[in-house]
């Protein structure tokens, strides 16, 4: 029988849940570097038992951990994450320049293809590649001569904190920058350019149509379509249907597009979720209820996904990077959440259970489904 | 002989469980020391001080015989004390609350 094994990367250390096919009997093995905020854990598509972990602290720094035995055992690989050549300025809160310093990686994404590549996306904002399993770091510099200078951080910072890779087009891939936006490559990110066509950002921007600068929360795709693109922005859920050279908004009927993650069914390219939050001042879920929102038409039209989920005096947060899905059939859906639950739906959402109640806030979650 | 005891998760990091004795060439300064500290463990590499400075980390500290070294430039001399091994030098995270 199939196994998944959910990664989760929180303020105080990794935890690792398991269950069989069925998920409804987990096992939780943590915290792995306690202590630490792991802001996340991604395993390699090639090899499952390959895990990447990105580990700091403000004391001591960022660490890169790597993993051959599926999170058992754990081998720090690496810390060097240096900017290429002379690092220059970006947009500072007092409208000044400030010079680029790097603070830590956000998010980690290995190859379609290789185990020993991975992507990283670091705050201050940049990309950085190994294909030597973590142990050296380049810069893919091209990405931040994309009117960086204009780039400016938010209140949780100026990070790289989405990276996706297109299945069918290995020179592709698609990075989401708070607060830049998103920007596309072709080329293998040599050359990058932004995609923000169609963004619309009055309450956060000068220009509210600007090139750059919108506050991306987070980009999905499907493998079987990698051409849409879907978005939750700062506000505004949006959808791309041209690899995102122009967007449009499919807020539709949510009672509010305000969040942080989204993701897509593992099996129906057109079926989105999505965490409806309150508001920019106030991150936490419309009416004390925790609700996931989903769509099976691309976006527009919504239904609330209650069952099993906390529907009164329910004020936790659920981050960017914290919702992710497995490829079983039916497909499993997963949450994280600030106020430390881990949630899922063993039946493409329909209804939730918490695998777990009491960990620390959740940053992220993945999941790996393993035969 | 010199000795350091290092912060827990920096004991976790490069994997000892108590404090770590270093052999240096010459006078002990808070300089060699760090250098000899991370040419044993390479994991420490950035975490104690910048990778590209060698600037202290903002949040870590240098203690020794009651005083805080933190400060000093890396070519200070020891104390005698830490010197030939009697007392430790301690590297320290910074106290943080809330």
């Amino acid at each position: 029988m199939s196994r998944v094994r959910v990664l989760v990367g929180t303020r105080k250390g990794a935890f690792i849940l398991t269950a069989d096919g069925r998920r409804n009997q987990w096992e939780v093995s943590g915290p792995h570097f306690a202590g630490w905020e792991i802001y996340h854990v991604n395993g390699s598509a090639v090899n499952p038992n390959r895990l990447y972990a990105s580990q700091n602290t403000g004391w001591f720094g960022q660490m890169l951990q790597r993993s051959d035995d599926g999170g058992q055992t754990w081998e720090a690989v690496s810390n060097e994450f240096k900017y290429d050549g002379v690092p220059g300025t970006h947009k500072w809160y007092d409208g000044t320049q400030h010079p680029w310093e790097f603070k830590r990686i956000w998010h980690l994404e290995p190859s379609l293809t290789d185990a020993d590549t991975v992507y990283a996306g670091a705050e201050d904002a940049a990309l950085f590649k190994t294909v030597d399993g973590g142990r050296t770091w380049q810069e893919l510099a091209g990405l931040r001569g994309v009117k960086g200078d204009l780039w400016q951080p938010g209140a949780g910072g100026m990070c790289v904190h989405t990276i996706v890779l297109d299945p069918k087009n290995p020179n592709r891939m698609f990075v989401a920058i708070s607060a830049a936006g998103v920007f596309r490559t072709d080329d293998s990110g040599q050359s990058w350019k932004p995609v923000n066509q169609g963004l619309k950002s009055p309450f956060e921007l000068p220009d509210p149509e600007a090139e750059v600068g919108h506050c991306v929360h987070r980009i999905a795709l499907h493998s079987a379509d990698p051409n849409t693109l879907f978005m939750q922005k700062h506000w505004d859920v949006m959808r791309s249907d041209n690899a995102g050279d122009s967007w449009s908004e499919v807020s539709g009927d949510l009672p509010s597009d305000f969040g942080f993650p989204i993701q897509v069914h593992a099996h129906e390219p057109r079926t989105i979720y999505v965490v409806p939050i309150k508001s920019d001042s106030e991150h936490f879920p419309p009416d004390g209820k925790l609700r996931v929102y989903r769509s099976r038409s691309g976006g527009n039209d919504w239904e609330a996904l209650t069952k099993g989920l906390p529907q009164k005096d329910c004020y936790v947060n659920v981050l960017r990077d914290a919702m992710a899905v497995d490829s079983l059939d039916p497909c499993g859906v997963y949450f994280g959440t600030t106020g430390g639950q881990v949630y899922v739906s063993a039946e493409n959402g329909d209804s939730w259970s918490p695998i777990v109640r009491d960990l620390p806030a959740v940053l992220s979650v993945e999941v790996q489904t393993l035969q | 002989m010199i000795r350091v005891i290092l912060p827990y998760h920096l004991r976790t990091l490069a994997k000892v469980s108590d404090e770590v004795e270093l052999t240096i060439d010459g006078r002990a300064t808070l300089g060699s020391v760090l250098d000899a500290l991370e040419a044993r463990y390479p994991v420490l590499r950035g975490v104690i001080r910048d990778r590209l400075t060698s600037q202290r980390r903002p949040f870590v500290r240098f203690y020794a015989c009651r005083e805080d070294l933190s400060l000093e430039p890396p070519d200070t001399a020891l104390p005698d004390a830490v010197a030939d091994g009697q007392e430790p030098l301690l590297i320290v995270g910074a106290m943080a609350g809330g």
